[in-house]
């Protein structure tokens, strides 16, 4: 499972620059034209979907389980700005806290299995955490956590403002959506590399992989807990549908089809889902049919998604992503070759 | 309250009731986690759409029954060859297309799959149970002194019992599945011998798709034919085949029914937990032995 | 696949997505109809509800202060999460003055909280939890129909007097379940008896097996099922299964509708004890709308949708009445006059919401007793709704405490 699109480990090209200018442009005015309660949704499950991207594009782990650490984060928010209190920024906090920890206890035992294994044994830890979300009575069982307020930010900043909150989760996402580019384009980031391309080779030259994985799996559990964290402020509601393995599904399928491995596939595969969804909210079920198909869909024809076929068009010739390692087109790739080799610096 | 009751002095008759109601529980375990054994080990394809295919088969048998008067005991037979068949269409048309990738790729495949057939299930037959009357032979119950035990739900276990065992003698210890076997580990050699293998693939398959579909007609009358059964089951047998080890025929058997029992064990003492604790086996499993319990290491 | 094509749908795909934000139209006034359409608890309201709704909407004239009149609908799944953001959406976006069926306690719960920070209207005509008016009462919200304590006062007082004593509940974990154990088990223990236990049983549960079996080592003389819809049928059904009634317990439905009972057929379901506030097959009145509904649904109306057509008729009068859409003037109309058509006889709106009126105490005739397909019911009581709707341990809703 390896697409990338841009070379983790150096600079980002300047189109990529300006394209994040750009759409940051356009989210900044998007409140005053589209429904703020719908980017909001689409916002987090974005950096829902990027945290997740992190662990599969860039590490090569699929999880099929990280609505766990998306609805527990969305839950201990839930609860700790309802009923202890807690002020919207340290009740995300302690979300995240606790989504990160959770990240480590499963990391820790799932990074021990490979491919299939690790996907299977990320749900079912998920779906472990799902019987104990139901069961607790923190969590309200069916009902959820309802009426969560969402405070005032720092004591000042009132949260009940519908574009106040957007320009808050706006915020959040931007600085989620940092940490994952500045984890990306570092040491790091280039040790993931290496780990995905070729693990014996990489632990042969003297790196501790299981812990860069480890690392690399936490952190990808600390931002799908913001972005539940945050969700639960902006609906002011956690319930079992965040910790569902469908919602485990969902991203998958975001990221999927906006593009695995590519910086703003998963922003893309969220925006278009939710819509979707949104569109689709009155035709009940088709909604389950139609996300099926475009899984269908996407693995058989689509497997770079959206950003992957966009980008070598919109960024230049420089940054083409190299298509998912399987299905290399062999003559692209010696025009490839050709093309590099005619002249470009970097 | 009434917990501590229970955890203090479980009453007997409570204590194997719970147990034998767990038993049932597990033959479908046991029945669901050894179709996706045999289709994991022998093609290593994740068959995501397993749970699916289960409802197929219940669904399948409400068809039958409701629209041509075909009743529970030839629906046993002609039900799981249809979704069989729906099966080898699949592999054939999709799975085969991208069994040179990844296999993670299989896992979304069928995934997507799963989704697109649940969806349109519950579209039009919504997603609270249709009803499939127990066949009158096996209807009433016995009076076991302990509990009442419907005829049915004997049927069941040992039913699947002979099922489960039937196939374990068809993999292990019979040529066909020296074959099939054999395939697996290195089919480029396989074919030299002469030995058609996709053909075999595809109709391995459709076998453990069979299976699947057979579990379902059994439950049909036990649990209500609903659109939402597959899901709700799928991912505890997926931990069925993870504790029993993931290529091992015989490691799902024992671990389905296994782990019905302590299901049903932990309603007794915990009931809460039941749920659970399949998943918690399945952490202490990983810890230990990573591979299953019976598992060749990957 | 060409790269051409593929970016070609990839370009299609977000073009699409541009096109994503429904135009609403002000000059129409809508009316939502939140229900399960699709699982457990689409037979008792679910599109039956829209259908009265939107006879209702006819029988008025279609329109109301000049502006058309219009009905939506959405299934909110029994999920509280997807029941808030379409009621949110609706109230937002799409013109939406009142929202009504909301079937499921949980949803009606989160619904009534969009409700109150909006000033919106609801009116619950599905859901039972007595919570709606206690410690969670709205300014804007109705609790139409029935709800958990009339169902205690009702079945449950008639059981207990009858001689149920001992009673174990197998519950709904969540909002209702545990609603209707509570107000149940008051009145059990206020008439005398006793309760040896629970189960809590996750909502659209196919086997019920472990927990009858529970229930039945309690050795409780009655089985209080505190579900509903399915979980009811499917508990009742499975009950026989495992001989629960030839090992001496009996089994107390405490919420059983008309659908409910159609589908378990008079063999199975006789001689159950239920409240309904509404029959088909009453009165003349209750018979004359009875048949325009069967006409178009093939199917007689159950009590939940029944309300769903009187609670939109009264709102649709009262704005009239009051001239104005807005939510709090509008419950000062609906709150200022009595209700009494074929669904409620001799309601008024209280302060905390809740609309007292008669119930009624009804036991499933035997099949020899039946003449139709939905001959289904003899009535044993009529309650009066001061009787019915009395709570032994008061209101925690901050209208109406002390």
């Amino acid at each position: 499972m390896s697409a990338v699109s841009l070379e983790p480990g150096k600079t980002a090209p300047v189109a990529v620059w300006m394209w994040t200018a750009g759409l940051i442009a356009l989210a900044a005015a998007a409140p005053f034209f589209l429904y703020p309660v719908f980017l909001m949704k689409a916002l987090c499950m974005a950096l829902f979907a990027c945290a997740f991207n992190l662990l599969l594009g860039y590490v090569g782990l699929l999880s099929f389980g990280h609505a766990a650490f998306f609805g527990t984060a969305s839950y201990i928010t839930a609860y700790t700005a309802k009923v202890w209190g807690l002020p919207p920024e340290l009740a995300i906090l302690v979300g995240v806290a606790v989504a990160a920890a959770l990240g480590f206890v499963f990391g820790y035992l799932a990074i021990r299995r490979q491919g299939i294994y690790f996907a299977m044994v990320t749900l079912a830890f998920a779906q472990m955490v799902f019987f104990f979300c139901l069961q607790a009575k923190f969590t309200g069982g069916e009902d959820g956590i309802q009426a969560v307020p969402r405070g005032y930010l720092f004591g000042i900043i009132d949260l009940n403002h519908p574009l106040v909150m957007y320009y808050f989760v706006l915020a959040v996402f931007l600085f989620g959506f940092g940490v994952i580019v500045r984890a990306i384009y570092s040491p790091f980031g280039q040790v993931l590399k290496a780990i995905r391309e070729n693990e014996p080779r990489a632990i042969s030259l003297g790196y501790r992989t299981e812990q860069y994985k480890l690392l690399a799996f936490i952190l990808s559990a600390a931002l799908a807990g913001l972005a539940g964290s945050t969700k639960a402020l902006v609906f002011q509601f956690a319930s079992l549908t965040d910790v569902d393995w469908t919602m485990s599904g969902e991203v998958v399928l975001m990221t999927l089809v906006g593009g695995i491995g590519t910086i703003l596939g998963p922003v893309v595969g969220a925006f278009l889902l939710t819509t979707m969804e949104n569109y689709l909210a009155q035709a009940g079920s088709w909604v389950t049919t139609i996300e099926g198909g475009i899984f269908v869909l996407c693995v058989l024809t689509f497997r770079e998604g959206i950003v992957g076929v966009i980008a070598p068009y919109v960024m230049g010739r420089r940054a083409r992503p190299e298509p998912p390692a399987e299905e290399v087109q062999v003559e692209e790739h010696e025009v490839e070759k050709l093309r590099q080799a005619a002249g470009e610096g970097d | 309250m009434f917990e501590w009751l229970h955890i203090a002095v479980p009453p007997a008759p409570l204590f194997f009731a719970q147990l034998l109601v767990g038993l049932i529980n597990g033959a479908f375990y046991a029945m669901l986690s050894l179709g996706l054994a045999v289709i994991f080990g022998l093609l290593n394809i994740i068959n995501f759409t397993h749970g699916a295919q289960y409802m197929l088969g219940a669904f399948c048998a409400w068809f039958l029954l409701n629209w041509a008067g075909i009743g529970y005991w030839p629906s046993l037979v002609i039900a799981p060859i249809i979704v069989g068949i729906t099966g080898i269409g699949i592999e054939r048309l999709l799975l085969r297309r991208i069994a040179r990738l990844d296999h993670l790729y299989g896992l979304l495949l069928t995934f997507g799959l799963a989704l697109i057939i649940e969806g349109i299930f519950r579209q039009q037959y919504g997603s609270s149970g249709l009803p499939y009357t127990i066949p009158p032979e096996l209807q009433g119950a016995r009076n076991l002194g302990f509990m009442f035990l419907p005829n049915y739900r004997a049927w069941v276990v040992v039913a699947s019992l002979g099922v489960c065992l039937a196939t374990w003698f068809v993999i292990e210890r019979t040529r066909l599945g020296a074959y099939l076997r054999a395939a697996t580990e290195n089919p480029i050699l396989v074919r030299a011998f002469g030995i058609d293998v996709p053909r075999m693939v595809t109709l391995t398959y459709g076998g453990g798709v069979a299976l699947a579909a057979l579990a379902g007609v059994m439950a049909a009358p036990i649990y209500q034919v609903s659109p939402l059964m597959g899901s709700n089951i799928i991912i505890v047998v997926f931990a069925v085949v993870v504790i029993g080890g993931m290529g091992s025929i015989f490691g799902a058997i024992l671990s389905g029914f296994g782990l019905g029992l302590i299901e049903g064990l932990t309603k007794v003492f915990y009931p809460e937990a039941s749920s659970t604790v399949i998943f918690v086996i399945m952490a202490l499993v990983l810890l230990v032995k990573p591979a299953g319990l019976f598992g060749r290491t990957a | 696949m060409s790269r051409l094509a593929k970016l070609a749908i990839a370009a299609a795909v977000l073009g699409m997505a541009a096109g994503a934000q429904a135009q609403t139209t002000p000059d129409t006034i809508r009316v939502g109809v939140l229900a399960d359409m699709s699982s457990l608890y689409a037979d008792l309201g679910g599109p039956g509800s829209v259908e009265a709704a939107k006879m209702a909407v006819e029988d008025f004239g279609g329109s109301v202060l000049g502006k058309k009149v219009e009905v939506v609908s959405a299934d909110h799944q029994n999920k509280p999460d997807v029941g808030s953001s379409i009621a949110r959406q609706w109230f937002d976006q799409q013109n939406v003055q009142m929202i009504t069926d909301l079937t499921t306690s949980s949803v009606a719960l989160a619904v009534q909280e969009v409700a109150r920070e909006k000033n919106k209207i609801i009116m619950i005509t599905g859901a039972a939890s007595s919570d709606l008016t206690g410690k969670n009462c709205a300014p804007t919200a109705i609790h139409y129909e029935y709800d958990t304590t009339a169902l205690a006062n009702g079945t449950g007082a008639e059981v207990v007097k009858a001689g149920g004593k001992t009673w174990f509940f197998i519950t709904a974990d969540y909002a209702f379940g545990h609603a209707l154990q509570n107000d149940t088990a008051s009145v059990v223990e206020a008439n005398g008896g006793k309760v040896l236990g629970s189960v809590n049983v996750p909502l659209n549960s196919a086997d019920f097996s472990s927990y009858l079996l529970q229930a039945q080592a309690s050795k409780a003389q009655i089985i209080g099922l505190a579900n509903a819809g399915g979980d009811t049928i499917n508990s009742i059904k499975q009950a026989a299964e495992f001989g629960i009634v030839e090992g001496g317990q009996k089994l107390a439905a405490l919420l059983l509708f008309i659908s409910d009972v159609h589908s378990l057929g008079l063999k199975t379901a006789q001689g159950l004890n239920l409240t309904e506030s509404f029959y088909w097959d009453q009165d003349d009145q209750t018979r004359a709308w009875s048949k325009k509904f069967f006409d178009r649904t093939k199917k007689e109306p159950t009590m939940a949708q029944a309300g769903v057509y009187s609670a939109t008729m009264h709102w649709l009068e009262a704005v009239k009445a009051a001239n104005s859409i807005d939510g709090p003037t509008v419950i000062k109309q609906l709150k200022s006059k009595p209700i009494n058509d074929f669904d409620i006889r001799n309601g008024h709106i209280q302060d905390d919401g809740s609309l007292v009126h008669d119930m009624f105490l009804y036991e499933v005739k035997k099949p020899s007793e039946s003449k139709g397909e939905w001959d289904l019911y003899k009535l044993v009581a009529t309650i009066p709704g001061a009787q019915a709707f009395k709570r032994p341990h008061g209101n925690e809703c901050p209208a109406v405490k002390g």
